[in-house]
Protein backbone atom coordinates (compact mmCIF):
# COMPACT_ATOMS: atom_id res chain seq x y z
CA UNK A 1 0.00 0.00 0.00
CA UNK A 2 1.72 3.12 -1.12
CA UNK A 3 0.64 6.57 0.00
CA UNK A 4 -1.08 7.20 -3.31
CA UNK A 5 -3.43 4.24 -2.91
CA UNK A 6 -4.26 5.15 0.70
CA UNK A 7 -5.03 8.72 -0.31
CA UNK A 8 -7.14 7.53 -3.23
CA UNK A 9 -9.26 5.32 -1.00
CA UNK A 10 -9.73 8.03 1.64
CA UNK A 11 -10.78 10.66 -0.88
CA UNK A 12 -12.94 8.22 -2.85
CA UNK A 13 -14.78 7.11 0.29
CA UNK A 14 -15.34 10.71 1.39
CA UNK A 15 -16.65 11.79 -2.00
CA UNK A 16 -18.97 8.77 -2.39
CA UNK A 17 -20.41 9.06 1.14
CA UNK A 18 -20.90 12.82 0.96
CA UNK A 19 -22.63 12.48 -2.41
CA UNK A 20 -25.13 10.04 -0.91
CA UNK A 21 -25.64 12.22 2.16
CA UNK A 22 -26.14 15.21 -0.10
CA UNK A 23 -29.19 13.78 -1.84
CA UNK A 24 -30.78 12.25 1.26
CA UNK A 25 -30.87 15.22 3.69
CA UNK A 26 -34.14 17.11 3.97
CA UNK A 27 -32.43 20.35 5.00
CA UNK A 28 -31.06 22.06 1.89
CA UNK A 29 -28.30 23.93 3.74
CA UNK A 30 -26.83 20.68 5.07
CA UNK A 31 -26.95 19.27 1.52
CA UNK A 32 -25.03 22.29 0.23
CA UNK A 33 -22.36 21.95 2.93
CA UNK A 34 -21.87 18.26 2.16
CA UNK A 35 -21.56 19.13 -1.52
CA UNK A 36 -18.73 21.51 -0.58
CA UNK A 37 -17.00 18.62 1.20
CA UNK A 38 -17.54 16.45 -1.87
CA UNK A 39 -15.90 19.05 -4.12
CA UNK A 40 -12.97 19.37 -1.72
CA UNK A 41 -12.36 15.61 -1.74
CA UNK A 42 -12.58 15.66 -5.56
CA UNK A 43 -9.79 18.24 -5.50
CA UNK A 44 -7.76 15.73 -3.47
CA UNK A 45 -8.46 13.07 -6.10
CA UNK A 46 -7.23 15.44 -8.81
CA UNK A 47 -4.01 15.83 -6.81
CA UNK A 48 -3.52 12.06 -6.79
CA UNK A 49 -3.91 12.25 -10.58
CA UNK A 50 -1.08 14.86 -10.81
CA UNK A 51 -3.51 17.57 -11.95
CA UNK A 52 -2.41 20.43 -9.68
CA UNK A 53 -3.96 23.31 -11.60
CA UNK A 54 -7.37 21.66 -11.87
CA UNK A 55 -7.29 20.77 -8.16
CA UNK A 56 -6.71 24.38 -7.12
CA UNK A 57 -9.31 25.62 -9.60
CA UNK A 58 -11.79 23.09 -8.23
CA UNK A 59 -11.37 24.50 -4.72
CA UNK A 60 -11.52 28.14 -5.79
CA UNK A 61 -14.28 27.99 -8.41
CA UNK A 62 -16.54 25.18 -7.21
CA UNK A 63 -16.11 25.01 -3.44
CA UNK A 64 -15.54 28.76 -3.24
CA UNK A 65 -17.58 30.67 -5.79
CA UNK A 66 -20.39 28.40 -6.96
CA UNK A 67 -21.31 26.95 -3.58
CA UNK A 68 -21.32 30.42 -1.98
CA UNK A 69 -23.80 31.42 -4.68
CA UNK A 70 -25.96 28.41 -3.79
CA UNK A 71 -25.84 29.22 -0.08
CA UNK A 72 -26.78 32.84 -0.76
CA UNK A 73 -29.83 31.77 -2.75
CA UNK A 74 -30.78 29.31 0.01
CA UNK A 75 -30.62 32.22 2.43
CA UNK A 76 -32.97 34.27 0.24
CA UNK A 77 -35.61 31.58 -0.16
CA UNK A 78 -38.00 30.28 2.45
CA UNK A 79 -37.01 26.79 3.65
CA UNK A 80 -39.35 24.17 2.25
CA UNK A 81 -40.40 21.48 4.65
CA UNK A 82 -39.78 18.61 2.29
CA UNK A 83 -41.02 15.47 3.99
CA UNK A 84 -39.09 12.22 4.21
CA UNK A 85 -37.67 11.47 0.80
CA UNK A 86 -39.28 8.15 0.03
CA UNK A 87 -42.78 8.48 1.47
CA UNK A 88 -44.39 11.12 -0.76
CA UNK A 89 -44.90 9.16 -3.95
CA UNK A 90 -43.24 5.81 -3.26
CA UNK A 91 -43.98 4.26 -6.64
CA UNK A 92 -42.53 7.20 -8.53
CA UNK A 93 -39.46 7.28 -6.29
CA UNK A 94 -38.76 3.57 -6.69
CA UNK A 95 -39.17 3.89 -10.44
CA UNK A 96 -36.71 6.79 -10.44
CA UNK A 97 -34.18 4.75 -8.46
CA UNK A 98 -34.53 1.88 -10.94
CA UNK A 99 -33.86 4.25 -13.85
CA UNK A 100 -30.79 5.70 -12.12
CA UNK A 101 -29.51 2.22 -11.34
CA UNK A 102 -29.90 1.19 -14.99
CA UNK A 103 -27.75 4.18 -15.95
CA UNK A 104 -25.10 3.05 -13.45
CA UNK A 105 -25.14 -0.51 -14.75
CA UNK A 106 -24.71 0.73 -18.31
CA UNK A 107 -21.70 2.86 -17.44
CA UNK A 108 -20.12 0.07 -15.38
CA UNK A 109 -20.69 -2.36 -18.27
CA UNK A 110 -18.94 0.02 -20.66
CA UNK A 111 -16.01 0.46 -18.27
CA UNK A 112 -15.41 -3.22 -17.63
CA UNK A 113 -16.43 -5.01 -20.79
CA UNK A 114 -15.84 -2.67 -23.69
CA UNK A 115 -12.13 -2.58 -22.74
CA UNK A 116 -11.16 0.81 -24.13
CA UNK A 117 -8.15 0.77 -21.82
CA UNK A 118 -5.92 -1.68 -23.68
CA UNK A 119 -3.60 0.84 -25.28
CA UNK A 120 -3.14 3.08 -22.26
CA UNK A 121 0.39 2.89 -20.95
CA UNK A 122 0.66 5.28 -18.01
CA UNK A 123 3.80 7.35 -18.12
CA UNK A 124 4.51 9.22 -14.91
CA UNK A 125 6.69 12.03 -16.29
CA UNK A 126 4.24 12.84 -19.09
CA UNK A 127 1.39 12.77 -16.62
CA UNK A 128 3.10 15.18 -14.24
CA UNK A 129 4.03 17.47 -17.11
CA UNK A 130 0.46 17.53 -18.41
CA UNK A 131 -0.96 18.76 -15.12
CA UNK A 132 1.26 21.78 -14.59
CA UNK A 133 -0.12 25.25 -15.04
CA UNK A 134 2.62 25.87 -17.61
CA UNK A 135 1.43 23.16 -20.01
CA UNK A 136 -2.23 24.11 -19.62
CA UNK A 137 -1.50 27.80 -20.02
CA UNK A 138 0.55 27.23 -23.15
CA UNK A 139 -2.26 25.24 -24.78
CA UNK A 140 -4.88 27.72 -23.58
CA UNK A 141 -3.23 30.85 -24.91
CA UNK A 142 -1.97 29.51 -28.22
CA UNK A 143 -4.10 26.78 -29.75
CA UNK A 144 -7.29 27.35 -27.80
CA UNK A 145 -7.36 31.14 -27.62
CA UNK A 146 -10.70 31.43 -29.46
CA UNK A 147 -12.60 29.08 -27.08
CA UNK A 148 -10.96 30.94 -24.19
CA UNK A 149 -12.29 34.29 -25.40
CA UNK A 150 -15.67 32.70 -26.06
CA UNK A 151 -15.71 31.44 -22.45
CA UNK A 152 -15.05 34.97 -21.23
CA UNK A 153 -17.92 36.26 -23.35
CA UNK A 154 -20.14 33.47 -22.01
CA UNK A 155 -19.42 34.57 -18.44
CA UNK A 156 -20.27 38.18 -19.33
CA UNK A 157 -23.54 37.05 -20.91
CA UNK A 158 -24.35 34.92 -17.85
CA UNK A 159 -23.69 37.80 -15.48
CA UNK A 160 -25.95 40.14 -17.45
CA UNK A 161 -28.61 37.45 -17.82
CA UNK A 162 -28.62 36.68 -14.09
CA UNK A 163 -28.93 40.38 -13.29
CA UNK A 164 -31.86 40.86 -15.67
CA UNK A 165 -33.65 37.69 -14.54
CA UNK A 166 -33.29 38.27 -10.81
CA UNK A 167 -34.02 41.98 -10.90
CA UNK A 168 -37.46 42.50 -12.38
CA UNK A 169 -40.66 40.62 -11.81
CA UNK A 170 -42.23 38.49 -14.48
CA UNK A 171 -45.64 39.64 -15.60
CA UNK B 1 0.34 5.54 -11.45
CA UNK B 2 -0.15 2.21 -9.77
CA UNK B 3 -3.88 2.64 -9.25
CA UNK B 4 -5.92 0.88 -11.96
CA UNK B 5 -7.80 3.38 -14.10
CA UNK B 6 -11.04 1.46 -13.48
CA UNK B 7 -11.14 2.64 -9.86
CA UNK B 8 -11.43 6.26 -10.89
CA UNK B 9 -13.95 5.46 -13.60
CA UNK B 10 -16.16 3.44 -11.25
CA UNK B 11 -16.06 6.21 -8.66
CA UNK B 12 -17.06 8.67 -11.35
CA UNK B 13 -19.88 6.36 -12.50
CA UNK B 14 -21.13 6.05 -8.92
CA UNK B 15 -21.18 9.82 -8.49
CA UNK B 16 -23.08 10.15 -11.75
CA UNK B 17 -25.57 7.55 -10.48
CA UNK B 18 -26.08 9.48 -7.25
CA UNK B 19 -26.58 12.66 -9.27
CA UNK B 20 -29.21 11.04 -11.51
CA UNK B 21 -31.00 9.62 -8.46
CA UNK B 22 -30.99 13.06 -6.85
CA UNK B 23 -32.44 14.75 -9.92
CA UNK B 24 -35.19 12.15 -10.23
CA UNK B 25 -36.21 11.78 -6.58
CA UNK B 26 -35.81 15.21 -5.00
CA UNK B 27 -38.52 17.86 -5.31
CA UNK B 28 -36.61 20.92 -4.12
CA UNK B 29 -35.40 22.82 -7.20
CA UNK B 30 -32.13 23.89 -5.58
CA UNK B 31 -31.22 20.33 -4.59
CA UNK B 32 -32.01 19.19 -8.13
CA UNK B 33 -29.61 21.88 -9.30
CA UNK B 34 -26.92 20.72 -6.90
CA UNK B 35 -27.32 17.17 -8.20
CA UNK B 36 -26.68 18.49 -11.69
CA UNK B 37 -23.46 20.05 -10.43
CA UNK B 38 -22.55 16.66 -8.97
CA UNK B 39 -23.02 15.01 -12.37
CA UNK B 40 -20.87 17.69 -14.02
CA UNK B 41 -18.15 16.94 -11.48
CA UNK B 42 -18.25 13.22 -12.09
CA UNK B 43 -17.74 13.87 -15.80
CA UNK B 44 -14.84 16.16 -14.89
CA UNK B 45 -13.26 13.36 -12.88
CA UNK B 46 -13.38 11.08 -15.91
CA UNK B 47 -11.80 13.73 -18.12
CA UNK B 48 -8.97 14.40 -15.67
CA UNK B 49 -8.39 10.66 -15.22
CA UNK B 50 -7.95 10.02 -18.92
CA UNK B 51 -5.89 13.17 -19.33
CA UNK B 52 -3.52 12.07 -16.59
CA UNK B 53 -3.22 8.47 -17.74
CA UNK B 54 -2.60 9.51 -21.35
CA UNK B 55 -0.13 12.25 -20.38
CA UNK B 56 -2.03 14.81 -22.44
CA UNK B 57 -3.26 18.11 -21.03
CA UNK B 58 -6.20 18.64 -23.43
CA UNK B 59 -8.56 16.84 -21.04
CA UNK B 60 -7.70 19.20 -18.20
CA UNK B 61 -8.19 22.13 -20.55
CA UNK B 62 -11.67 20.84 -21.27
CA UNK B 63 -12.36 20.56 -17.53
CA UNK B 64 -11.41 24.24 -17.28
CA UNK B 65 -14.06 25.10 -19.88
CA UNK B 66 -16.62 22.87 -18.17
CA UNK B 67 -16.02 24.81 -14.95
CA UNK B 68 -16.65 28.07 -16.81
CA UNK B 69 -19.92 26.79 -18.20
CA UNK B 70 -20.92 25.41 -14.77
CA UNK B 71 -20.35 28.83 -13.19
CA UNK B 72 -22.44 30.48 -15.90
CA UNK B 73 -25.27 27.98 -15.60
CA UNK B 74 -25.30 28.23 -11.80
CA UNK B 75 -25.68 32.01 -12.03
CA UNK B 76 -28.48 31.92 -14.61
CA UNK B 77 -30.25 28.93 -13.07
CA UNK B 78 -30.30 30.39 -9.58
CA UNK B 79 -31.58 33.69 -11.00
CA UNK B 80 -34.41 31.76 -12.66
CA UNK B 81 -35.18 29.98 -9.38
CA UNK B 82 -35.34 33.33 -7.57
CA UNK B 83 -37.66 34.75 -10.24
CA UNK B 84 -39.96 31.71 -9.95
CA UNK B 85 -39.93 31.98 -6.16
CA UNK B 86 -41.04 35.61 -6.40
CA UNK B 87 -44.05 34.57 -8.45
CA UNK B 88 -45.14 31.28 -6.89
CA UNK B 89 -43.58 31.48 -3.37
CA UNK B 90 -42.32 27.93 -3.71
CA UNK B 91 -39.37 26.06 -5.18
CA UNK B 92 -41.12 22.68 -5.22
CA UNK B 93 -40.85 21.49 -8.81
CA UNK B 94 -44.17 19.63 -8.60
CA UNK B 95 -45.99 22.91 -8.10
CA UNK B 96 -44.12 24.79 -10.81
CA UNK B 97 -46.17 23.60 -13.76
CA UNK B 98 -46.94 26.75 -15.75
CA UNK B 99 -45.52 25.31 -18.94
CA UNK B 100 -47.04 21.86 -18.51
CA UNK B 101 -50.53 22.09 -19.96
Amino acid sequence: MTLQIVLFFIFAAVSAVTAVIMITRTNAVISALFLVLNFASLAGLYLTLNAQFIAVTQIIVYAGAIMVLFLFVLMLLRPENEKKILDMKPKLQIFAMIIAFIVFIQIAYIIFFAQPLQNISPDLTNSIKAGTIEAIGRELFTKYIVPFEAAGFLLLAAAIGALVLAKKKFE
Amino acid sequence: MNIPIEYYLILSAFMFFVGVAGVLTRRNAIIVFMSIELMLNSANLTLVTFSSYLGNSIGQLFVFFVMTVAAADAAVGLAIIIAIFRNKLTVNIDEINILKW
